[in-house]
């Protein structure tokens, strides 16, 4: 992909990375597919237009705090379970159970259906980018309500405040569960979740030591939930309230005192930087570049807006094309909204990501997802592949062939003709790959577009 | 000359359901030159606990550090007078009485790192402590010494989609049931434009070779298989060799380990499909002939904390117990009984380095030449295999 006019190296030296010129439909491209899913052709030229600055504030302006798809009803329940367990006979448990289950596909169809529908896809990739920062699992929290409202929180500061979300985390009921803080009590704390707090969602490995850990888990003792209603309860007699050492710092801290000590390292600022770079930007971070907008971060209390704003004008950014892996989100929910298919049924989509490697509400562990390359292997790309050959039709006996049953009847079927239509192959081989494809595919007509999607770099963004 | 796949149907048609395992093995490998030896790695995902694995059960300072969650003198399976195994793991008493198991104690490494997810890495590449690499250190015995050319692959890997010591650039392929195929991308000999693209068409290129050699139904093999998760991966393993037993690593996991909350009944399930599956192993891999040519081991991030925490579970520990057996393995008890009365921060020091492990099962496969360079030292072997 070219640079845009204004990035030119020279202006890359003196002038940073404000410029003028319109983006052109191949930064255009870029911004939308990175920022969200794949867009559509006709978002492409409405935003090659704009000036970087002017199409990424429109971008930021237009995120909504609330999904607007209709939850399922039970997120309103207040009954959760019962306190005891014990009280449930084995039927009852099982019962239980199954709601749960049940419940946990309902839930991961309202979010897919939210990222199908949304109107601001950037929205739902920064949700989904801090549910991989601030893991939490169903499959050890089980009760899909408190996932619910963890995935509120999540999309409430997606591009809120970095320091109010983690605040919020902190006392979050399915994270509290996941990372065992509503068993930690004083005397013999559990240091899960004061561990995973450094190490994977501020500080990176290797800016703490085992003995910050000890100390701040006893911090957080006391911190828990009310079993029956899931909601967050300070539990003061199981708070260990002696004083602690946390950073050579000692006082009589509670959660909230090692948050604001962790917030006040530098550190932090850098490792979520790093991070949100290798989501948005590219796997080779640039040092320079992450001090700079780590400092810009921190200079503006942890306000994320400004700090995507940044990224997505950056020369780097524009210079990245073809550099990043989809992940099955990107590639399912982005190749269903290009071609505009509307599915009747989210279960077999929800199963092949699933089968991809990323099963929304369940990421494998609390480090998330690794991204990257790691989402292609060999069980992987010949998945991607039997999803793309079915959906485009390109092998129907063999394409088939090895899909899950479940997904081998009546699934998705894109109008591509009308796409076609609206985007020949010229304009075909510039919306759907992030660069060129070599050799060029031969004919052209809905044939092109299934060649198109079978390129190993319809894999890329 | 006729191929392994005719070798199946003639079988089929033949009505020879039940061949003896010697001509089956024979037949599958066909004309080709008999496979070599088979490392077998079984991550143990999360970090097991080995206090409650190998139990130290005469030992009044175990008892002491786990009111709630140590095992009972009179349930642990005595090995010796001082070790004994947890009750759930009675399908590797066979082994153990054949004199194939060895139980390696004590292992770990200097300066231990307490983190998931840095620890697994520093086993997976064998680097120190404080050396960041990013090839698995089975990629690197590879590069060394490349497996013979008639090799499907560098590695199988089941159970995880993550390459762990297979990382970096060494041909493996992730099974999961039956799936591999094909697939259908036109893309032979593009020039990769970012290394995005490049790992793409690496992975494509390991498929086709192996989708090749796997092709065909799964052959039917007289062992019988736990139900349950671990041994389906253990299935799918034997399964993928019986029809190309050209294959240098397996690498198979069992994952949830990592048991900071009630962790009895999750150990206890845990620890059962793994005996389970080590002993399905065992019969699986002696149909096929391979059994006295292959090595098993396992391996985790770490061990756990000496002593329990108020919620009936154990936090991030280090030093750790690891199983070795193989037709060719001399059982019995190794390296260092864990020393309570020693501890660094609650933690058990280690008395073998992990990558003495290493260097005792690849020594074996594949001779000490590839070692040092891809281990970053020389490794003392230990002296648990026969031949």
């Amino acid at each position: 992909m070219r640079y845009p006019a204004c990035v030119f190296p020279l202006a890359l030296l003196l002038a940073g990375p404000t410029c003028a010129a319109p983006l052109g439909d191949a930064n255009a491209r870029l911004l939308l597919n990175r920022s969200g899913f794949d867009a559509l052709p006709v978002q492409i030229a409405d935003y090659a237009k704009l000036e970087p600055d002017v199409a990424v504030s429109r971008l930021l302006k237009a995120s909504p705090t609330v999904a607007q798809t209709t939850p399922p009803e039970w997120v309103n329940d207040t009954q959760l379970r019962p306190a005891r367990l014990k009280d449930m006979n084995p039927d009852e448990k099982r019962e239980l159970q199954k709601q749960f289950r049940q419940r946990g596909i309902e839930l991961r169809e309202w979010w897919l259906t939210e990222m199908l529908s949304t109107p601001s896809p950037l929205t739902e990739h920064m949700t989904l980018f801090w549910h991989n920062h601030f893991v939490s699992s169903l499959e050890k929290v089980k009760a899909p309500q408190l996932m619910y409202r963890q995935n509120v929180l999540l999309r409430r500061e997606a591009l809120g405040n970095f320091g109010r979300l983690l605040h919020g985390i902190a006392r979050d009921p399915a994270m509290l569960v996941y990372l065992d803080g509503a068993r930690n009590q004083k005397g013999q704390p559990n240091e899960n979740f004061a561990r995973e707090v450094m190490e994977l969602f501020t500080l990176g490995e290797g800016h703490y030591t085992e003995a910050d850990i000890r100390e701040a888990a006893r911090a957080f003792t006391g911190w828990s939930i009310n079993p029956e209603n899931g909601e967050f309860l300070y539990r003061p007699r199981q708070h260990d309230d002696g004083s602690k050492t946390v950073f050579g710092k000692s006082g009589h801290f509670d959660g909230d005192d090692v948050i604001d000590l962790l917030l006040a390292r530098p550190e932090t600022a850098e490792f979520v930087v790093t991070k949100l770079w290798r989501e948005f930007v590219s796997p080779e971070p640039d040092s320079a570049e992450v001090k700079r907008l780590a400092k810009l971060f921190r200079d503006q209390q942890y306000e994320i807006k400004p700090l995507m704003a940044a990224l997505f004008t950056s020369p780097a950014f524009y210079a990245s094309a073809g550099q990043l892996t989809k992940s099955p989100v990107d590639l399912t929910v982005g190749t269903l909204r290009e071609f505009d298919v509307q599915p009747p049924d989210l279960r077999p989509l929800l199963f092949l990501n699933r089968q991809l490697g990323q099963d929304v509400f369940a990421p494998p562990n609390v480090k998330g997802w690794p991204g990257g390359e790691s989402w292609i292997n060999s069980q992987t790309l010949s998945l991607r592949q039997q999803f793309l050959a079915r959906l485009f039709r390109a092998d129907t006996e063999e394409g088939g062939a090895m899909l899950p049953p479940r997904m081998k009847r009546g699934f998705y079927e894109p109008d591509l003709a009308s796409f076609n239509d609206r985007c020949p192959k010229a304009c075909a081989i510039k919306a759907l790959l992030p660069l060129p494809p070599d050799p060029v595919p031969e004919g052209d007509g809905t044939a092109v577009l299934r060649a198109l999607a079978l390129d190993a770099r319809y894999q890329l963004k | 000359m006729m191929n392994r796949r005719d070798v199946l149907k003639l079988g089929a048609m033949a009505g020879l359901v039940a061949l003896s395992p010697t001509v089956f093995a024979a037949a599958l490998s066909g004309s080709d030159a008999k496979p070599g030896r088979l490392l077998i790695l079984i991550e143990l995902k999360g970090g097991n606990d080995g206090l409650n694995t190998v139990v130290p059960y005469a030992n009044a300072s175990y008892y002491a550090l786990r009111p709630k969650i140590a095992v009972a003198r009179d349930q642990v399976l005595q090995l010796s007078d001082h070790a004994g195994l947890h009750p759930a793991m009675t399908a590797l008493l066979p082994l153990w009485q054949a004199n194939q198991l060895a139980i390696v104690q004590g292992v770990g490494y200097p300066e231990p790192n307490l983190s998931h997810f840095r620890s697994i890495e520093i086993w997976d590449t064998a680097s120190a402590s404080d050396e960041y690499l990013h090839e698995g250190w089975l990629t690197r015995v590879f590069r060394q010494q490349p497996l013979p050319s008639n090799t499907l692959a560098d590695g199988l890997i089941v159970g995880s989609p993550e390459l762990g010591p297979l990382a970096g650039g060494a041909r493996a392929v992730v099974l999961s049931g039956n799936n591999l195929n094909g697939g259908g991308m036109q893309m032979a000999q593009q020039a990769a434009r970012t290394p995005a693209l490049a790992h793409i068409l690496k992975v494509q290129q390991d498929l086709n070779v192996a989708a090749t050699g796997l092709a065909g139904p799964a052959p039917q093999l007289n062992t019988t298989f736990p139900e349950h998760g671990f041994g389906k991966t253990v299935k799918t393993a034997v399964e993928a060799l019986a029809k190309n037993g050209h294959i240098g690593v397996l690498r198979l996991t069992l994952a949830g380990f990592d048991t900071h909350v009630n962790q009895q009944a999750t150990q206890q399930r845990l620890l059962k499909e793994l005996a389970e599956g080590l002993a399905a192993l065992q019969t699986g891999l002696t149909e096929l002939n391979r059994w006295n040519d292959t090595v098993i081991t396992s391996y985790a991030e770490f061990g756990r904390r000496a002593a329990e925490n108020k919620s009936g579970g154990t936090d991030h520990g280090t030093a750790n117990v690891h199983f070795v057996t193989g037709g060719a393995v001399k059982g019995g008890l190794y390296g260092g009984a864990p020393d309570l009365a020693n501890l660094e921060n609650g933690n058990l020091k280690y008395a073998i380095d992990f990558r003495q492990v290493y260097a005792t099962a690849a020594g074996w496969c594949w001779g000490d030449a590839a070692l040092s360079p891809a281990l970053g030292g020389s490794y003392r072997r230990l002296e648990l295999m026969r031949v």
